[in-house]
């Protein structure tokens, strides 16, 4: 058995709320989330930072929880797809998703949320290239990307309601 | 197959003379860890054989970008995000701030760093090619002090570079002498997103009177290390553009890079489209 490294204790806030973690200092954000504290709406796609499914915001930037050592979470305010709606008020981009078919089977749909999330806190009302740009780290293999496209239009076309 | 994660040690200094501390008590063992987005995805892989990181993502000190009259110095841990949203920075080095947009999605954007794709050191970096075409200067740190080298004599070889055990980059300095220059950034992937490139070229250049004054040219993806292309570069220097230099250009461009064939693209490919790519350049400096 290869030697050990000690464990560290991380304090960090995930939708709101304050966590104390006792963990190897290089473990995944991503298995924190899914095994510690039983956050498994963020999907694990690739594993190396190409597909987005992980990805949540980590202090208002968007990340991919594959790439980040829990070390490294010391003292981040961590949103996930979990904390995204209020209760079981869908936000504007979530019924959007269900009602343009941006979701399929699934796998992307958490880190998709959280990326276009993301985005309207940076572009209320973004152009076409924007909502690309702020899609084109998140994969898609079922919908071909034209209804999630939509969607994210549909959410922005409803500036009376928050997105 | 995955690493196993409990056999990694990371430690988090608290400021930047407590990390370099760290770093030079034992040469070498430990390393600098900065936003993970290559090392990540290597202890996923079962690939990350050092064990022991000093974490200096937190380190503020090394994520400022400074603005003097005859330089732009950017801290290493200065993330692609922040290069795109610093407007003097975008604006006059605009080959830099189109690697950073061209590089990852905005998730990675958000966590790569310039000090990390440098001292990952891969060929294929897209970041490089557009700091040797500024002529940037690195600095590098220990507690031995500092000192300074152009970024051109930094990779010596294949993942090998100019740093000694103990070092950390603090910041690249880039001179602001692009007034007047033409700046030309391609990167050739599979696609337009989240791709690692097949080829990439960063080019400035300045006319006068027809003629070529001034010029550089940069390459990833085509030797075991980022390159200055200065034989073509020499040869096109004082050539008019309307003249017949571009075959003998593409001529030298073939000769001094060093493509092979990997898992991304062939030798072959990448000789044709790095010199397609100086014909292009050298259409917008016409242009």
């Amino acid at each position: 058995m290869p030697d050990r490294a000690s464990k560290i204790r991380v304090h960090c806030r995930v939708n709101g709320q304050a966590v104390t973690l006792e963990v190897y200092p290089m473990t995944r954000l991503l298995d924190v989330l899914r095994e510690q504290l039983g956050l498994t709406g963020t999907k694990e796609g690739c594993g190396e930072g190409e597909c987005g499914a992980c990805a949540v915001e980590i202090d208002g930037a968007l990340v991919n929880t594959c790439l980040v050592p829990i070390a490294q979470a010391e003292g981040a305010a961590i949103l996930t797809i979990e904390g995204v709606a209020d209760g079981v008020n869908l936000k504007a981009i979530q019924e959007a998703f269900i009602n343009y078919g941006g979701a399929q089977c699934g796998i992307c749909t958490p880190g998709m949320i959280l990326a276009v999330t993301n985005l309207l806190a940076r572009h209320p009302d973004p152009t076409d290239l924007q909502i690309r740009e702020g899609l084109a780290g998140n994969l898609c293999r079922c919908t071909g990307y034209t209804k999630i496209f939509e969607s994210v239009v549909a959410a922005c076309h409803r500036a009376e309601r928050p997105a | 197959m995955r690493s196993f994660v409990a056999a990694y040690e990371m430690e988090t200094p608290s400021d930047l003379s407590a990390a370099l501390e760290r770093l030079s008590r034992e040469p070498g063992d430990w390393k600098p860890f900065a936003g993970g987005t290559d090392l990540m995805v290597l202890l996923e892989a079962g690939k990350l054989a050092h064990r022991r990181f000093v974490n200096i993502w937190n380190l503020e000190e090394l994520r400022r970008i400074e603005v003097t009259p005859g330089h732009i110095t950017v801290g290493s841990l200065v993330t692609y995000t922040q290069v795109r949203g610093h407007e003097t920075l975008s604006r006059e080095f605009s080959l830099l701030a189109r690697a950073a947009a061209e590089t990852g999605g905005i998730a990675t954007q958000n966590r790569g760093t310039l000090g990390g794709n440098i001292a990952n050191a891969s060929p294929a970096a897209d970041s490089p090619p557009a700091l040797l075409a500024y002529d940037a200067q690195i600095e590098l740190l220990s507690t031995s002090g500092s000192r300074w080298l152009p970024y051109r004599s930094f990779h010596t070889g294949y993942k090998k570079m100019n740093m000694r055990p103990g070092e950390l980059i603090r910041a690249i300095r880039l001179p602001r002498a692009t007034d007047g220059w033409k700046h030309y950034y391609r990167k050739v992937g599979t696609r337009r997103a989240q791709a690692i490139s097949k080829v990439c070229f960063a080019a400035a250049g300045r006319l006068e009177d027809g003629r070529i004054a001034d010029v550089r040219i940069a390459l990833g993806s085509v030797a075991p290390v980022p390159l200055r292309a200065v034989e073509t570069e020499t040869l096109l220097r004082g050539e008019k553009l309307a003249s017949a230099a571009l075959p003998a250009a593409q001529a030298a461009l073939a000769g001094e890079i060093a493509p092979i064939d990997d898992m991304r693209s062939t030798a072959r490919y990448r000789r044709r489209v790095a010199q397609n790519l100086l014909a292009e350049f050298l259409e917008v400096l016409a242009g």
